[in-house]
């Protein structure tokens, strides 16, 4: 059935060196890298940025399959992003070519390469961070980095409760978005023929059973939270304690020497 | 005896090519008589569920044919659609899936999608609920004001209302009370005699089922081990249990009565029957 088979949360598991690395690390790492690429220039600090991410991607074992089809929804922003980049930067000297008003020059050129680059590798990035890292130990991992918000009354415990609830109830929405749309089908239901405003209209049969669910739902788990003295995160203990480990202060060191390397580049105009 | 649905080396995998792909069923060759009353057992996960929504073209079968009526039911697009409604499939937790203003509007929802005229959705409707012994006030109710076993009934309600020739019904007991299950039991018994329709009823109580089908078909594994009348299936009482299903209390009762030595037949299910069986005991040794 097309609905099973959406991935969601795009986790991957396996057990690598990156899947083992505490979310902390990661999520430090993935801001640290993001820096160092934008502080990235010229040639030789994009082929080291590259290098970086191609090195992380061999170690994670994801596979680039994976990586180049999630870019797919993202593609046409990377073409148009170059193609704008590549006709509106303007150079010195004579363009390169000119048809029209549209100028081409070496700068664009680069320009262009350089954008499109940049943000493959913002997302490449940022997918190995999910890619590694399950949903919740990401939503564990983020709520000890915000702790420090907590001081100005930033619920942070709350969110990230709250988004951990939410991701682990996915797919179990979908299952029974599944189950619903099988059952009004058997009631002859037509969800694929139909102009815009029949198809919407082919949608309540669905969407009513599903959000009264999706309360019943909340309802119940919050009377079992309730049961169990759930109080909110004042003096809640964990289960899984997030340690920072030998590899993690390596990985972390490397991260800011990347950004060190980068840096002293751009010194140079490399 | 004609038959109404058939499938031949109906096999299924769910997520075909990717790392979860699971074979639910494997070369099934199932057979439901028209008119009969069907049980179908097997516990979770065995196969029987995949097995149902295959009955009415909800799953296409990976390979292999569905035949309604001796007709393929993928060969055109509106057959599927048709047999649809010839075939009324009651989801598990059928109440889930109501979603109208009132129980009235939620009953009709499958005439309407039939296109009948309203006279006839009217009738339908009508007649349905009269089936699962709704009162005609409750009719104008949101059916979200209804207990859990009403729900259910009116659920139930809104596939009759299409006035299917084959019914099949997944667990639609579980979760009531006694009085409830007799209740929906009753009313399904009800449409059976009245219409002269096929009733399949999925369970994985064999003590539902041993007291209320003509004939069983036992899933396991995604095939069918044993079909035939419940006597029958009932005499392979340790393949059944060792599929996790077991058999009726007084079915085991006497199996264990003939593993002590006594000559009767282990093949009993019901209380008449094994008054039936002790009798006979009594004459045979009586006569030596």
């Amino acid at each position: 059935m097309a609905l099973k088979d959406i991935t969601l949360g795009q986790y991957f598991p396996g057990n690598t060196i990156l899947h083992r690395m505490d979310p902390r690390t990661k999520i430090l790492l993935t801001v640290l890298y993001i820096v160092a690429l934008f502080l990235s220039k010229q040639v030789v600090s994009y082929v080291v940025v590259i290098a970086v991410l191609a090195a992380a991607v061999a170690i994670s074992k994801v596979g680039l399959k994976a990586i180049v089809g999630g870019m797919r929804p993202v593609l046409i922003i990377v073409i148009l992003t170059g193609i704008l980049n590549l006709f509106y930067t303007p150079g010195e000297g004579d363009p390169l070519v000119q048809v029209w008003v549209l100028k081409i020059y070496p700068e664009g050129i680069w320009s262009a390469i350089f954008m499109i680059l940049r943000i493959i590798l913002l997302i490449t990035c940022t997918f190995l961070l999910t890619y590694t890292t399950s949903p919740i130990l990401l939503t564990d991992g983020l709520e000890n980095l915000l702790g420090f918000l907590k001081k100005v009354r930033v619920p942070v415990h709350e969110l990230a409760m709250m988004m951990s609830i939410a991701l682990r109830f996915i797919p179990t929405l979908i299952e029974e978005t599944d189950k619903i749309m099988s059952a009004q089908k058997a009631r002859g239901a037509d969800f694929e023929s139909g102009n815009l405003i029949q198809k919407a209209r082919a949608l309540v049969p669905l969407l009513v059973p599903l959000f009264i669910s999706a309360f019943r739902r909340a309802d119940e788990l919050a009377v079992a939270m309730e049961c169990r003295c759930y109080h909110g995160g004042e003096g809640r203990t964990r289960l899984r304690q997030l340690r920072y480990r030998g590899i993690d202060y390596a990985a972390l060191a490397l991260g800011v020497a990347l950004v060190a390397v980068v840096v002293v580049l751009r010194k140079f105009g490399l | 005896m004609e038959p109404i649905i058939q499938t031949e080396h109906l096999s299924h995998i769910y997520s075909t090519g990717t790392p979860f792909e699971r074979a639910a069923l494997t070369d099934v060759d199932f057979t439901a008589y028209r008119g009969e009353y069907l049980g179908v057992i097997g516990h979770t996960g065995s196969g029987k569920s995949t097995l149902i929504q295959h009955l009415n073209g909800l799953l296409k079968p990976t390979s292999g044919v569905v035949r309604f009526e001796g007709q393929d039911i993928w060969e055109t697009k509106e057959r599927t659609r048709q047999t649809r409604f010839q075939v009324g499939l009651v989801f598990q937790y059928p109440e889930y899936q109501l979603f109208e203003e009132t129980v009235y509007k939620d009953i009709s929802f499958g005439p309407k999608n039939m296109g009948l005229d309203e006279g006839e959705v009217d009738r339908r409707v009508r007649e349905a609920a009269h089936f699962v012994g709704l009162r005609d006030e409750q009719l104008e109710k949101s059916p979200f004001e209804l207990s859990g076993g009403q729900k259910r009934r009116v659920a139930i309600a809104g596939v009759i209302a299409m006035e299917p020739k084959v019914l099949v019904l997944d667990e639609p007991t579980a979760g009531l009370d006694p009085v409830g299950v007799e209740q929906i039991l009753g009313n399904i018994r009800d449409y059976h005699d009245a219409h002269d329709a096929t009733i399949i009823l999925v369970s994985h109580s064999m003590e539902e089922v041993a007291r209320t089908v003509d004939r069983l078909v036992v899933v396991n594994d995604g095939t069918i081990p044993f079909a035939g009348p419940p006597r029958e299936v009932f005499r392979h009482g340790e393949e059944l249990e060792r599929m996790g299903l077991g058999v009726p209390q007084m079915t085991r009762v006497f199996h264990r009565l003939r593993s002590m030595g006594l000559d009767i037949d282990p093949s009993v299910y019901t209380i008449e029957q094994a008054r039936q069986a002790v009798l006979d005991y009594l004459a045979k040794k009586g006569a030596e």
